[in-house]
């Protein structure tokens, strides 16, 4: 079983992010980075997959040179062929990105033989597109399920089970697929030190994909005005129950 | 020309989330003199056709028959794209639920389309126009955008707009639509669906009562599960209690897990990370029970108890209970 999982390095923002002077991005000056917890289940989901089944785990990410960190990372979890498509410093839109990474696939299964999965995390974090896995199926015209809270392959088939208000919708198609994971699916494990230590010296295989002009231009960012006056102070331990329980009536809560 | 609207809706009518995303698409008509019509899979209830005349809506196109007899997302982006075309539809606009962001994703890649997700402010400029504001990090940025498009795709970031109906509510006339759907179309389609224990879904709760590492253990979820069932709410997690194994993570509130938007967030002994904060940032009013003045969650909050939620919880059970 060959896994592709594609993922994204974004910041690691805290409580409160800063804009860089321009408008135009957040500014990452004293901030790390990383992939976004869905993303991490989807490499631990390939990783279980690869261990159950055989075959490989591949790792892909569009991005600047430093994005080399996050395959990095991805290796010492366990996997092994890491693909950097060199991004640059620019905002790759959905659809640039998704053409991107399935031109980089046809040009990988063309040599290697075709991925039977490819991952992604839901959505990514700082954009929350939730829609270049869609794409990349479409383009590779393959069946795809997003939002997966569980995932089972067996001849050749795969089962995804993910909640639909309150309850759990159940999908079945063929492989080779696309299936977007949601975080959940299982907890990832920590990389070993043995893992660290082969991930350094893992050879990163670096390409260069055609940049397309998308339809939706950025102007301004900014971040939301938290004018909140802080919280009214209803009490110090049990002895605010009452005054607690008279807000609730108040906000008329009790039956 | 119209603005596009899929409508979500079940048993209990249409789907606060999809009443959202009906107020914005309104809006967004209203800004080019458009008229707003929308699309439901399944036959709408007279009640529910007549709550989507309070929200503006002209004409309904109830799509039916063997495709969409489960969900299958494919089948549903194409419905929309063809009653788009035929409508003439400047924009088409989905709740960002599970299910509208992945309608979208599939219509917006059948199509070629841009497809922005999160918007909670759409303005048309001219024919081939329209200014966005959409959230980035879930909320926690705002982006305002140009969108150069004759046909918008949008999702609604439902926890940033009010669900508010028309001053003057339409006489809604009902259209059955036949779109044409392939057998490939269905290929993917909920094969079937388990409901789960009854009880008040996540998403859907007008109050939530929240947990997190200070309960302590998994043991200590059983006061605030019963005090959530006395406010007939349903229980939110921190991300750290999901981490940790104490609870499922159909139950995390945040932005990788549920986003909520109940009128009461009870929220305890949870710090409040911005990753948390992020799923609740529509609650109306938040109560915070936890042990630090300081934490950032006293700082969303409306109102603070500052103590251990251990024994506040179980005595503010005892306390509703003595009520009645």
């Amino acid at each position: 079983m060959n896994v592709l999982v594609c993922v994204k390095r974004v910041a690691m923002v805290g409580a409160k992010i800063v804009i860089t002077p321009d408008g135009q991005d957040i500014d990452t000056r004293h901030l790390g980075f990383t992939i976004s917890p869905h993303e991490e289940c989807a490499i631990e989901e390939a990783v279980r997959i690869v261990e159950h089944h055989g075959g490989t785990v591949s790792v892909l990410t569009l991005g600047p040179s430093e994005a080399v960190e996050q395959l990095r990372d991805a290796a010492a979890t366990g996997a092994s062929r890491l693909l950097h498509l060199q991004g640059g410093e620019r905002e790759w839109d959905p659809i640039a990105t998704a053409q991107a990474i399935a031109e980089a696939v046809a040009t990988r299964e063309e040599a290697d033989g075709a991925y039977d999965l490819i991952l992604f995390g839901n959505e990514a974090p700082d954009t929350g597109d939730y829609q270049v896995g869609i794409r990349v199926a479409h383009l590779l015209g393959r069946p795809c399920v997003s939002g997966a809270k569980y995932l089972e392959l067996s001849d050749g088939r795969a089962q995804v089970r993910r909640e639909f208000r309150g309850g759990d919708e159940f999908f079945e198609f063929d492989l080779p697929g696309v299936v977007a994971v949601k975080e959940g699916i299982n907890l990832p494990r920590y990389p070993s030190l043995p893992g660290r230590m082969r991930a350094k010296k893992a050879t990163i295989d670096e390409s260069e994909p055609r940049w397309r002009e998308g339809a939706l231009h950025k102007q301004r960012l900014s971040v939301p005005s938290t004018t909140r006056e802080r919280a009214e102070l209803l009490g110090t331990g049990v002895a605010a129950v009452p005054a607690l329980l008279a807000l609730l009536e108040r906000l008329g809560v009790l039956a | 020309m119209s603005v596009l609207c899929l409508v979500e809706h079940d048993d209990e009518g249409v789907n606060d989330a999809s009443l959202r995303a009906l107020s914005f698409a309104r809006r967004l008509g209203d800004s080019s003199g458009e008229s707003l019509i929308a699309m439901c899979v399944g036959a709408a209830s007279d009640n529910s056709v007549q709550v989507l005349g309070q929200y503006g809506v002209g004409e309904l196109y109830p799509v039916n028959g063997a495709p969409f007899e489960s969900f299958a997302p494919v089948a549903w982006a194409k419905a929309l794209l063809e009653l788009a075309a035929a409508t003439s539809a400047s924009a088409v606009v989905a709740a960002g639920t599970d299910r509208g962001n992945e309608v979208m994703a599939h219509a917006g890649a059948l199509s070629g389309l841009t497809m922005v997700a999160n918007c909670f402010e759409a303005t048309r400029v001219d024919h081939e126009t329209v200014h966005l504001t959409r959230q980035r990090w879930a909320g926690s940025l705002i982006e305002e955008a140009r969108l150069e498009a004759t046909t918008a795709l949008l999702t609604v970031a439902f926890d940033g707009v009010d669900a508010e109906a028309t001053s003057e509510p339409t006489q809604v006339s009902v259209h059955p639509f036949a779109p044409h759907i392939d057998e490939g179309d269905v290929a993917v389609r909920v094969a079937h669906f388990r409901a789960r224990d009854a009880g008040v879904s996540l998403a859907d709760a007008r109050v939530v009562v929240g947990g997190g590492r200070g309960v302590g253990s998994a043991e200590g979820f059983a006061a605030i599960e019963e005090l959530a069932t006395l406010l007939g709410g349903a229980v939110g997690v921190s991300r750290a209690v999901t981490s940790l194994g104490w609870r499922p993570h159909s139950q995390q509130v945040g932005q990788t897990g549920t986003r909520i938007t109940p009128d009461l967030y009870l929220v305890c002994g949870i710090s409040g990370a911005t990753q948390h904060l992020a799923g609740c940032q529509s609650a109306k009013h938040v109560v915070a029970i936890n042990t630090d003045p300081d934490a950032p969650i006293i700082m969303r909050a409306d109102y603070a108890v500052i103590g251990d939620l251990n024994e506040i919880v179980p005595a503010l059970v005892d306390a509703i209970r003595a009520r009645t």
